[in-house]
């Protein structure tokens, strides 16, 4: 803070992946090109979108970039994930809004933001002066509020996607949000992409907490979706055995880490194993849900991932998006992949 | 703010303190970028911990020449537990310094140190520095028991002026810091009162240091997952000086606070007139 104190002075001022040999394969790596040096082609295309490199910060765990510059540079990475933004400022939820669980933790932070006319004008410029890639991820109650927002983002320097969030768990009505139903991820995702600018991608982000998240994706698509991101937390809670009562003042919140990590694989392979199918049109999947390693991320992409994105173990690690895309990078050439692309779906051959 | 730096942190040294650990980090690059009310986030475990999250820590001592940081700390949960077990020769991955530490006088002061348990434990490196800078400082240093207390020998060494009270009545004054504290504020003639400790002594202390026209800066416990300002869990309300309320950060705005801008009462609940509370109706 930089309050005015008066008189005082104001003087605010190794766990690399286990790179393990190629170790034996049943079938050996596509022949690809490798690059001069040793290196491997990283880049992924999300849409009309080419990111350098795979691994993108996950949604709300990132803020909007400035605090993890302090840890590495925002366009190291293939994009930074904003924390999902509204239409108005928002306080979000009471404490306590968080709870550690094995291998994961709960949260209800409840969208606290600026809104939208602040990040806007104050945070977005910040991260493209940084040379960040910006993929913004925005919320609303009704479809009006996304369209409102996707217009507003028409022109904002350094945006090179949009993500709808049509899955945070914490909202009022939850387990009732829109990607619970094929219809209403349909009218949000159209309407999102009605009125976007042409050139930036729009991404569907997913909830696990549903019955066929196939039937939810396909949806999606079919409103024009140009990707989606697999997945957002899924709802849970804890009780205090000693006060006896729920831990987290919004009594439920969304279960986040390597504990959600093979349900999010799952999600992943199932909707990559449908587009392979021909059940429905084949974009790109941004995979995410406790990834920690580099060999995590390996995961999501055989599963069917082109990108991946790294969320709660930031708040473990702030250094961990660069540290996994190293680790990646190492895991992808010690198996003998020339390129990201050859290694997406490999799992489904 | 000083740039945090992320570490492995090699333990040089451990040993009991009362009921708390001490533990002597060597954490290279980090205590020369120290001021008092920093605090350190350690690394439960290594990469395949299901501990995820770091547990913060007030820094204690930093010392530049040796490249240490010391913390203290209690056992109070699993996280705290594994910690209690670490070695000499063992080693945490660390990020520090963190947060927004005291603000310090920029001249002479009568400053009254207020802490419960080992919430003292940021408060002597901060003595000292005011001492340093040609001001005064007393002590309260409160506890539920003796064993509780933190550092009584660390204070009287830097000033005579150290009032001790145990809820029990074990060591001291019987009772909380509050109650020998207006008579401390009054003696000394306190210009600031800088606490740190559970969020109802800083409540406390506060409306005592307010009462005697004594600015008051207060070290907040909050619980945090990510300490640098990206998860949004450990908000307060705050006032700020455009007379708004909002939800603000303890691990990046503070630790360390005026305590008259917190609405102490209102923790734990959506005040109505706290930015963005309309939203919340919504949806």
């Amino acid at each position: 803070m930089t309050d005015g104190y008066g008189g005082f002075a104001d003087n605010f001022a190794d766990n690399f992946a286990d790179n393990e040999d190629a170790g034996d394969f049943d079938d050996a790596p596509p022949s690809t090109i490798m690059l001069p040096g040793g290196g491997i082609d990283l880049a992924t295309r999300i849409g009309s979108t080419l990111l350098p490199n795979p691994v993108t910060t996950a949604s709300g765990c990132a803020g909007y970039g400035k605090e993890l510059a302090k840890f590495f540079e925002p366009a190291a990475i293939g994009a930074v994930v904003t924390k999902t933004i509204m239409p108005y400022p928002r306080s979000g939820r009471a404490t306590p809004r968080m709870a550690e669980t094995p291998s994961g933790m709960l949260n209800s932070i409840g969208l606290q933001g600026p809104g939208i006319d602040a990040f806007v004008e104050r945070d977005l410029p910040w991260l493209a002066a940084r040379g960040g890639r910006t993929i913004v991820s925005i919320a609303g109650g009704h479809v009006d509020d996304f369209v409102a927002l996707a217009e507003r983002l028409k022109g904002a320097p350094g945006v090179v996607g949009i993500e709808a969030n049509i899955s945070c768990p914490n909202v009022a009505n939850r387990g009732q949000v829109f990607a619970c139903n094929p219809a209403t991820s349909y009218d949000v995702i159209r309407a999102v992409r009605d009125v976007a600018d042409p050139q930036v991608p729009v991404l569907a982000k997913l909830s696990p907490d549903v019955t066929s998240i196939v039937d939810i994706a396909r949806a999606c698509v079919e409103a024009g979706a140009d990707g989606l991101s697999m997945i957002n937390t899924l709802l849970g809670m804890a009780i205090d055995p000693d006060t006896m009562k729920p831990v987290l003042a919004g009594i439920t919140g969304g279960l986040s880490g390597p504990a959600v990590r093979p349900v999010a694989v799952r999600c992943v392979y199932q909707v990559h194993a449908a587009m392979l199918d021909g059940q429905m049109a084949q974009v790109p999947i941004v995979g995410m849900g406790g990834i920690r390693t580099g060999l995590d991320a390996l995961e999501f992409i055989l599963a069917g991932a082109a990108a991946v994105s790294v969320g709660t173990v930031i708040f473990n690690d702030p250094s961990s998006p660069v540290r996994i895309l190293d680790e990646l990078r190492a895991a992808l050439i010690a198996r003998g992949f020339g390129s990201l692309e050859a290694a997406i779906g490999y799992a489904h051959r | 703010m000083a740039l945090p730096l992320q570490v492995q942190a090699e333990i040089v040294g451990r040993e009991p303190a009362g009921a708390y650990h001490r533990l002597v980090l060597r954490a290279p690059g980090i205590a020369a970028r120290v001021e008092p009310g920093h605090f350190v986030a350690v690394a439960i475990g290594g990469v395949d911990s299901a501990m995820l999250l770091r547990r913060a820590f007030s820094i204690h001592r930093a010392d530049p020449a040796a490249e240490t940081i010391d913390v203290v700390f209690a056992e109070a949960g699993r996280g705290t537990r594994e910690l209690a077990r670490l070695r000499v020769g063992d080693s945490v991955n660390v990020v520090a310094p963190l947060g927004t530490p005291f603000p310090l006088p920029g001249e002479p002061v009568s400053a009254v140190m207020v802490a419960g348990g080992y919430g003292s434990a940021p408060m002597f490196a901060l003595a000292e520095r005011i001492v340093a800078d040609g001001g005064s400082v007393a002590f309260v240093l409160g506890a539920a028991t003796a064993e509780r207390l933190y550092g009584v020998d660390q204070a009287q060494a830097i000033t005579e002026d150290v009032v001790v009270t145990t809820d029990d009545g074990s060591e001291g004054v019987r009772g909380f810091v509050t109650g020998p504290l207006p008579e401390v504020l009054t003696a000394v003639e306190a210009d600031v009162v800088y606490a740190c400790g559970p969020m109802g002594m800083l409540r406390a202390v506060t409306e005592v240091a307010s009462a005697h026209d004594a600015r008051v800066f207060t070290a907040v416990e909050e619980s945090m997952a990510c300490g640098v300002g990206v998860c949004m869990t450990c908000v307060l309300p705050v006032v700020g000086d455009d007379g708004v309320s909002r939800f603000v950060r303890s691990c990046v705005d503070g630790p360390c606070f005026d305590g008259t801008k917190v609405r102490w009462d209102d923790a734990g609940t959506i005040p109505a007139d706290i930015e963005g509370a309309a939203a919340m109706g919504a949806h």
